[in-house]
């Protein structure tokens, strides 16, 4: 049986939220240090359409954010402004304090950015190991000439590297799975693959699509644990974007809610719970009255 | 369960699997020499033998781009004429300097090795000077529309080859004619050597964090780059990779026929090595090698059903992709090392495996435990 909410919630540490100088949150532990994220004034039209309008968030550099919001609202569209697979069309991204104007996707992966898909993007023809070899290939420096011969050092890194994409995998006791093609993999492991990749690269701060996806309740509590473990011991930042609220309520520190591409409430779980507008996005102005009522009764 | 899994599973060293393969090709080298010179390959039949060796060389390259990087150029044929021109043009000319004269390729003077090494590196880095000017505006495309471009560049370097007879005063390619005269610096030895050092390389390089990076490009691209990995560098890097040794290849064949004609290599030579790869699996050497050499052999093989033979051929890839749609290897390739590790630990390959229900238990297992 899963926790129910409210036992999961006693497992977060009350947090204290401060304004910075921006018109964003910061956690109290976070507060004074360099910033890993800070977005201001972000959007994109896609044509006439505004998917993304007046979007500011501000991340320390080991925090949990959450995004939510009704189907349609922009969360993946953000994920994909922040990781440049669309470049904005206003605002600015500052990535520890460097602007991304202009950037790929692959320049903002070396500046400290990873991601997962919301629809799993294994390489599913190569192994579990290989899968992870590749999101550490840019820490990885034999040149082609020293890899095509042999060189001692191909071995030398190959090896280091091995027992590195070992130990990661062993984040999530995955270790048995490397020789496996990362396809067939239950669909469970298959996400937790998929994270294990972005750590590969070294990120500063790790963006996570929907991770509980599809898996039951007891899965979703251990992801949970392994998303505070994973911050604990590589001390990033994440943020992610989730649908399944006990996950959200029970690990992110903040929660910014987003309607049609805007920002509508931003703050700690409790705040957004009890906000109207929130009520109203997601049930409707209808469903909203009815709520009221129903809790009024 | 856990015993079987902790059992200490015998592995050969890296050397030892370097040794027994150096072995094998050694060996496999020797059985040939001594079938040719004791008389018992006719000299026809070494020359198939030379052709199975380039087709290997051609197919096993394309593999890269296709196999590999998961694209689908139409235009390896062009590179081939361009590395087999420029390597050809490359020792007839440089003949002289190097003092080779045309006998001393069959004798195999000290100088007429290194023009040939000299020539085929030549025929290869002009193919891939060719595969960068083509690559790098074709990549931007994908699938079908990558094949419709690289097949116009082909058609481009064959009209090219067609009419630089004469430029400054320069005697090229010899136009329509044909490019006739080469010296017969092909022969089985040097052929499998290079086979042999040709499919070595594009191994290293597909086990090495550069062929990982091709092959993550395949099978997720969006994904690839949201690890970072310079999807345009690697594409760019495989198909050059890929050119390079089509150059090579054509070099041999130049000096295999001993006439370059621009006709040879038109569109259906660039469709023969797709279906090469395609027959063979793509992304799979062993696929490559062995329908190469099949594919090569079979219509020598059947040369006595005179026009029937093409029918056969047809057949053939029909009954094929039918019952094998994903090839004859699929992406299964061959280990010799991981083979001979299976049979010293007792897991014969010609026995059914229990591995993969093994596996399959272990899925449930931390399914329960899930649960």
């Amino acid at each position: 049986m899963a926790d129910s909410p409210n036992e999961i919630k006693r497992k977060r540490q009350r947090e204290v939220l401060l304004p910075v100088p921006t018109p964003n949150l910061v956690t109290e532990r976070d507060f004074g240090k360099p910033l890993v994220l800070e977005v201001e004034h972000l959007g994109i039209d896609f044509g006439g359409l505004t998917a993304v309008d007046d979007f500011n968030i501000a991340m320390g550099p080991t925090e949990i954010a959450g995004i939510i919001g009704p189907n349609g609202a922009g969360k993946t569209t953000i994920f994909n402004l922040l990781t440049k697979v669309y470049q904005p069309t206003r605002g600015t991204i500052l990535l520890n304090g460097v602007d991304t104007a202009g950037m790929n996707t692959i320049q903002v992966n070396r500046l400290g950015i990873a991601r997962t898909f919301q629809n799993i993007r294994l390489f599913s023809q190569m192994t579990v190991e290989q899968n992870i070899l590749v999101g550490m290939n840019n820490s990885m420096n034999t040149s082609l000439l020293q890899d095509l011969l042999r060189f001692p050092a191909h071995w030398k890194e190959e090896k280091e590297f091995h027992d590195k994409a070992m130990d990661l995998l062993g984040i999530f006791n995955m270790q048995k799975y490397a020789n496996e093609l990362a396809g067939n993999l239950p669909y469970g492991a298959q996400r937790r693959l998929e994270i294990l990749r972005a750590l590969g690269t070294n990120p500063k701060l790790l963006l996570l699509d929907e991770p509980a996806a599809g898996m039951n309740p007891n899965e979703t509590e251990e992801l949970m644990e392994n998303i505070q473990k994973i911050r604990d011991d590589f001390q990033i930042a994440i943020l992610l974007i989730e649908h399944d609220m006990a996950l959200v309520m029970g690990i992110c520190e903040i929660v910014g809610v987003l309607d049609y591409g805007k920002i509508i409430c931003k703050g700690t779980p409790e705040e957004v719970q009890s906000d109207p507008r929130v009520i109203e996005a997601y049930l409707g102005k209808q469903g909203a009255k009815a709520a009221k009522e129903a809790v009024e009764k | 369960m856990a015993e079987a899994i902790n059992r200490a599973y015998r592995t050969l060293s890296t050397k030892q699997r370097y040794l027994i393969n150096s072995i094998l090709v050694v060996a496999f080298l020797a059985i040939g020499e001594l079938m040719i010179s004791g008389g018992v390959i006719s000299r026809y039949q070494t020359t198939v033998l030379e052709q199975v060796g380039i087709y290997i060389i051609m197919a096993v390259s394309l593999n890269i781009a296709t196999g590999y990087l998961g694209q689908l150029p139409l235009g390896h044929a062009g590179f081939m004429s361009v590395g087999g021109y420029s390597c050809a043009i490359f020792i007839m000319r440089m003949a002289d300097v190097f003092g080779v004269g045309t006998r001393d390729f069959s004798t195999g003077t000290p100088q007429a090795m290194l023009l040939f090494v000299c020539g085929l590196i030549f025929g290869g880095l002009c193919a891939a000077l060719a595969g960068l000017i083509i690559g790098i505006p074709a990549l931007r495309l994908k699938g079908d529309y990558l094949a419709i471009v690289t097949l116009g560049f082909a058609e481009i370097i064959r009209v090219v080859m067609l009419n630089i007879d004469d430029v400054l005063g320069f005697q090229l390619t010899g136009g329509a004619k044909g490019l006739t005269g080469i010296p017969s610096y092909t022969n089985f030895l040097n052929t499998f050597i290079v086979v042999a050092i040709s499919l070595f390389l594009i191994h290293t390089m597909m086990k090495s964090r550069h062929g990982r990076s091709i092959l993550s490009i395949r099978d997720n691209e969006i994904a690839a780059e949201s690890v970072g990995v310079n999807t345009t560098y690697y594409k760019t890097l495989a198909f050059v990779v890929s050119a390079f040794f089509a150059g090579i290849g054509g070099g041999l064949y130049a000096g295999c026929v001993g006439v370059m004609m621009p006709a040879k290599f038109g569109f259906m030579k660039s469709i023969e090595i797709l279906v090469m790869v395609v027959l063979g699996g793509m992304g799979s050497m062993l696929g490559s090698v062995l329908s190469a050499t099949v594919l090569t052999i079979l219509p020598e093989a059947l040369r006595a059903f005179s026009d029937y033979r093409m029918v056969v051929y047809a057949v053939v890839l029909i009954v094929v992709m039918i019952f094998r749609p994903q090839g004859l290897m699929g992406t299964y390739d061959f280990s010799m090392g991981n083979t001979i590790e299976k049979i010293m630990n007792g897991q014969f390959p010609w026995k059914k495996q229990k591995k993969e229900e093994t596996v399959a238990e272990e899925t449930k297992e931390v399914a329960k435990d899930g649960r």
